[in-house]
Parts: C-alpha cells; sequence; structure tokens
C-alpha cells in the first residue's frame, strides 16, 4: 500500500466519520423540514422561514388558525376594532365571476418590509431568517409601522394586559403583530396555526425554509403556481398562496 | 429710521386672561395625555383601523403651519425686501413656538411616550420620521439663531446667510413632513411625490394666516400701530399663496381621478364619504379657501384689520379640515390587498373605517395650541420681538 492511498483512504475515513457526527448530531439534521437551533446560536441568513397557503384546501367558517394563534400567544381572540388580531380569515368574492376563496392572512414577513423602513428606533426588525418582529423594548408606539403595512397585520396594544404567556411579551403602547411562532419555530416546532390547521384535516398551510430545495414548500413553490399579496409592490413576502 | 423694538407691557386684563385660558387648555391637555398613557388608547377613539387620529391632525398642522410661519423673516432676508424686516422677529418666533406645539403633541400622543429617550437616541436612518428628529430638532436651532442674528445688533450682519440657512432648512422641514405620507406605498390616500411640495405650498399659506392673526391681535391689544399697507401687503400674499394651495390640491386629485384604481378612493374623499366630502369641499375648499380669498380681495375691506383676522382664522380651520380628510379620511377607506375583489372580514376588510374622536385626544390636540400660544404671549412680554409701531413709513426706509 503506498503513501498516497494510506491519506486517501484516512481522509474517507474522516469524511465519513464526519457525516456520521453531522447525521447523528441533534438540532443539525438535514431531513426535517423544520430545524431548531441552540439559545446561542443566532438566526442564520441561509434560512428563508416562509408559508404556503392553498386557498383550495382553505375552509369558509373555519378559524382554527385563529384560535390556535390566540391560544399560543395569549391574545384575547375579541373582534372589537381595538383588539388585535395576528391572523384573520378573509372572504373573498369576485364580483365579476362569484368566485369565493377563504384565506388567512397574517404579518407576510417580506423581505423588504416597509414597517422596517419606517420604523424611527429601528425596533421593527428583520431577524436574518426573515422573521419580521417588534422589539417591545424599543417600540415607543408611534404606529407608523400600522400606516406603512400593505397587509394591515399589526395591532397597537390598546389597553392593560393581564396574564400573558412567558414566552410571548407584549405590552401596553407597543405595536405586535404575527411572529411566525418564532419561539416554536426556534424549538424546530411549526407555528400553531399550521398545526391547528393540519389538525382540523385541511393541511392549508405549509411552513419551511424557502431557501432549502429539499424542502416540503421549496419543491411545492417551484413545482405550482403560487402568489404574493400585493406583489405589485415588490417586498418579497414570506408568505405565498395558492388559488387565488 | 430705525426699528424700535419693544417688550409689550402685558398688564392688561385681557393679557391675563389670555394666559389663564391658555394655561387651562395645556392643563386639560396634559390631563389627556396622562389619561391615554394611564388607560392606554382605548380611551381615545383611534383604534387599529384608525390609528392615527386628531392629536395628528393638530400636530402636523401646527409643524406644517411653523415651517410656513417663517415666511415673512424669509421674505426680508432671503429675498431681500427691507419692507418686511420689521416683522420678521415675530416670524421666527412664531416659527419656534408652532413647532413646540406640534411636536409636544406628538410626543405626548405616542403608546409609550415615556419612551422619549430611546426616540432621541435610537436612530433607524432608513425612516423619515428618525430624520424628522432631527430636522425639527435643527430647525429650532436654526431659528433660534436666526432670531440672535436679528435681535443683537453686533450680529445684524449675518442675518442674511442665517436667514438663507432657516430658509433652506424650512423647505427641507416640511418636505419631511409630507413625505410622512408622501412615502407610503401602500395606502391609496399618500404614496405620491405631490405630497411634499404640496405640503410646502400649505405651510406658506397656514403659516401666513396664523402669522397675521398673532399680529394683529398683539398690535390690537397693545395699542400700538400698524399701518394699514402693512396688512395690505401681506393679505395680498395670503391670497397668492392660498390660491398655491387650491392649484396643488386641483392637480392632485386631477392625477387620482385619472388612474382607475384611483376612482373609489376619489370618490370616497369627494362624494359619498360622508364627512370627508364635507370637510373638503365645505371646510378646506370654500370656508378655508374660496371664503377667505374673496374677502381678502374685497377692494374696501380686504385689508381691514377684522376682515384680515376673520380670513385668516377662516384659513386655519380650513387647514385644519384639510389635515382631517388627508389623515383620518386617508386611513377610513379600506386598504386594499386584492384589487378588484370584494372582502370581508374580523378585522374590518373591506369596510369604511368610522372615527369618533374621544375627548383626551382632542384636549391634547387643542393643549399644543395652546402651547404654542403661551410661548409667543410670554415671549413678547419678555423680549423685544415687536415693534413699537408698524407704519409704512418705518418699513418702506428698510
Amino acid at each position: 500500500m503506498s503513501g498516497s492511498d494510506a491519506g486517501r483512504r484516512q481522509f474517507l475515513a474522516w469524511g465519513a466519520g464526519a457525516v456520521a457526527t453531522l447525521t447523528l448530531a441533534p438540532g443539525v439534521l438535514l431531513l426535517q423540514p423544520a430545524h431548531g437551533r441552540a439559545p446561542a446560536e443566532a438566526a442564520s441568513g441561509k434560512v428563508r422561514w416562509g408559508m404556503l397557503i392553498d386557498t383550495n384546501q382553505c375552509a369558509t367558517g373555519c378559524d382554527a388558525c385563529v384560535t390556535a394563534c390566540n391560544r399560543e400567544n395569549g391574545l384575547s381572540g375579541g373582534t372589537r376594532e381595538t383588539d388585535s388580531q395576528w391572523i384573520r380569515k378573509m372572504e373573498l368574492e369576485d364580483p365579476r365571476t362569484g368566485r369565493k376563496t377563504s384565506l388567512p392572512m397574517m404579518c407576510q414577513h417580506c423581505e423588504k418590509p416597509p414597517c422596517v423602513d419606517v420604523c424611527p428606533t429601528g425596533a421593527s426588525f428583520k431577524r436574518a431568517d426573515g422573521i419580521v418582529l417588534v422589539d417591545k423594548h424599543i417600540c415607543i408606539g408611534c404606529r407608523y409601522c400600522m400606516m406603512a403595512c400593505p397587509y394591515k397585520a399589526r395591532s397597537l396594544v390598546h389597553e392593560n394586559l393581564a396574564d400573558q404567556k412567558p414566552d410571548v411579551p407584549r405590552g401596553k403602547g407597543t405595536v405586535e403583530a404575527c411572529t411566525l411562532c418564532v419561539p416554536r419555530v426556534d424549538r424546530g416546532e411549526h407555528p400553531a396555526c399550521v398545526e391547528a390547521c393540519a389538525a382540523a384535516g385541511h393541511g392549508a398551510i405549509v411552513f419551511g425554509d424557502l431557501n432549502d430545495p429539499a424542502s416540503e414548500i421549496a419543491q411545492r413553490v417551484a413545482k405550482y403556481p403560487s402568489v404574493q399579496v400585493r406583489a405589485d409592490l415588490g417586498m418579497n413576502t414570506g408568505v405565498r398562496y395558492q388559488g387565488i | 429710521m430705525k426699528i424700535a423694538y419693544r417688550e409689550i407691557e402685558g398688564r392688561s386684563a385681557a393679557y391675563w386672561l389670555l394666559l389663564a385660558v391658555l394655561g387651562a387648555m395645556i392643563a386639560a391637555g396634559l390631563a389627556g395625555a396622562w389619561t391615554m398613557e394611564h388607560h392606554g388608547h382605548i380611551v381615545t377613539g383611534m383604534t387599529n383601523q384608525i390609528v392615527w387620529g386628531i392629536p395628528h391632525v393638530f400636530a402636523v398642522f401646527l409643524i406644517v403651519a411653523a415651517s410656513g410661519a417663517l415666511n415673512v423673516a424669509s421674505i426680508a432676508s432671503v429675498f431681500g425686501r427691507g419692507f418686511y424686516k420689521p416683522l420678521a422677529p415675530l416670524s421666527g418666533l412664531l416659527a419656534i413656538a408652532l413647532l413646540v406645539g406640534g411636536l409636544a403633541v406628538l410626543m405626548l400622543d405616542l403608546g409609550r411616550a415615556d419612551r422619549l429617550v430611546v426616540a432621541m437616541t435610537r436612530y433607524n436612518f432608513t425612516s423619515i420620521f428618525a430624520l424628522n428628529v432631527f430636522l425639527y430638532t435643527g430647525f429650532l436651532a436654526v431659528v433660534a439663531l436666526y432670531l440672535w442674528m436679528m435681535m443683537e445688533r453686533r450680529m445684524n450682519r449675518y442675518t442674511t446667510p442665517a436667514g438663507y440657512a432657516a430658509f433652506v432648512w424650512r423647505l427641507v422641514l416640511t418636505t419631511g413632513t409630507g413625505s410622512i405620507f408622501g412615502f407610503l406605498v401602500a395606502r391609496q390616500a399618500y404614496a405620491s411625490a405631490m405630497l411634499a411640495p404640496m405640503f410646502i405650498a400649505m405651510s406658506f399659506s397656514y403659516g401666513l394666516a396664523a402669522y397675521l392673526v398673532v399680529l394683529v391681535v398683539a398690535y390690537a391689544w397693545s395699542g400700538r400701530e400698524l399701518d394699514a399697507a402693512v396688512l395690505r401687503r401681506l393679505k395680498n400674499l395670503l391670497i397668492v399663496l392660498i390660491a398655491a394651495v387650491l392649484y396643488f390640491v386641483a392637480v392632485f386629485h386631477l392625477t387620482n381621478l385619472y388612474f382607475a384604481r384611483q376612482i373609489a378612493f376619489e370618490r370616497f374623499i369627494l362624494v359619498d364619504g360622508g364627512i370627508y366630502p364635507a370637510l373638503f369641499w365645505g371646510g378646506q375648499i370654500v370656508l378655508g379657501s374660496l371664503v377667505p380669498m374673496a374677502m381678502l380681495a374685497h377692494p374696501h375691506l380686504g385689508a381691514a384689520r377684522g376682515t384680515v383676522v376673520a380670513a385668516s382664522l377662516l384659513v386655519i380651520l380650513g387647514g385644519l379640515a384639510q389635515m382631517y380628510v388627508t389623515i383620518i379620511g386617508g386611513q377610513a377607506f379600506p386598504l386594499e390587498l386584492f384589487p378588484g375583489m370584494e372582502v370581508s372580514s374580523s378585522f374590518f376588510d373591506g369596510r369604511i373605517h368610522p372615527y369618533t374622536p374621544g375627548l383626551p385626544e382632542v384636549a391634547l390636540g387643542l393643549g399644543g395650541v395652546a402651547i404654542a400660544g403661551i410661548v409667543v404671549a410670554l415671549a413678547v412680554k419678555l423680549l423685544r420681538f415687536l415693534p413699537e409701531r408698524l407704519d409704512a413709513q418705518l418699513a418702506e426706509s428698510q
């Protein structure tokens, strides 16, 4: 056996060992559609979390996603004009054809979010993995982001709150919106609305990494036509819709 | 001929009554702000649909009028019209006072007014709001400097460059204010480069109207002479400025009417939107523009003090009506997520959003006006802002 052969074998052995370690190490698995990250690890810019909503599967009158969101995030579920609604069901009708569509609407987690552009203090921000959030500690409650959002996705907390969820800090006088259930996503789970929709038997929402060609969401948007709401604004939303 | 500036005496019953009324209004405004801070915005008429309300109507009006109040000083220093020189210090003072009043309202309306220090220490420079913090504070500094150059004899020779700086600054400032709305791409009422120049034209008109009210009242109450020739020039200028605003408003709406996607919104604001067409046509156009123009153009009564004050007050009320239509009407019309579709939801999609201002927010807005008023009332008593007499002979000699 020549010296170079020994070197090659040694290299292959290391390579096999490394691959085995990668595959076995928790939290670095390539086979799962959503994977968590360690608390100290920064969100990765290689990931772009997104949702694909198939409106053909979304049922009129079903609000499983809305109630799940309210439960998960400690929202009251009230529907006064001053109540926060992170996700809502919209009913659409084309007046020319009579075709009806039902769909959930929430923060679209834009790549170029106008709420982040207009925020004077930088409280509105986009994480490296595409999730748009509000830092409740530096939000001054000016509501400029609410004026700027094309999707009416944001709410101001209009009154005192009680019984908040430890994972989901909220505060009177600050602005809030869908976080894509960021604590769950960081644990490697799916957002509450996605799970609830699947549990209700509709499975209308697919969640995953748009940048990962192996993910279900990436494969579906590659194969079937999907659209962004107000695509004309060029925000490149992370949430896409089928069937509208 | 030298201009002799002198403090007003400020001992009359009317003066003390004015201070008392303004003081009470400020107290009511602060009580309103405290209520909003304590209970949250639930005590106002503002909602998640009508995000900005009456406080913003007053605040934006005051800020826009502030830059316009500097007109008279700019005409003297930048355009070299000596006639206006004796009038200039009051112009600078009023600009500062109106801006302070407007900013106070804006700050006290914040969901977290206690985080003012955050707003002053953390900046996101893609935000026109963040830039405006610099434009507003910078404006106060530049105009204060300008006043110093005007009022301190040894510094008089620097008045012209300071006047240029203030003039350029006020144009940039109003561009920034108009752009708060102009940069909102998603809303049909806004998203237009027209808003910045239109706000500049409005600032000229509203600012001069505010200036004229203060000038005539200050001279009448302090028993000083105010020559009709001075008033005649200023009221003629106001006619031109009102016309300029009408021009911009006409072009803005005509452009929108030409775009099929904007027609529903224009219908709402101009025809069937309830209070908004009423305020637009009745408030902004007829009472706020056409009537004051006709009054001021009257050959005999046009330059009379009473006419000038009444017409100026109408321009101010028309300006508030315009801000109401622009700011609240623009939000009342539903945001269009799916053009061409009929939509409904639990979050009031596709519906016209109602708005009824609450008492605390009205008190806060009026409190801002009172802050501007009290700053002027105290400043003219403490410092030499007003010429002892203001006749045409003095003005012409400058």
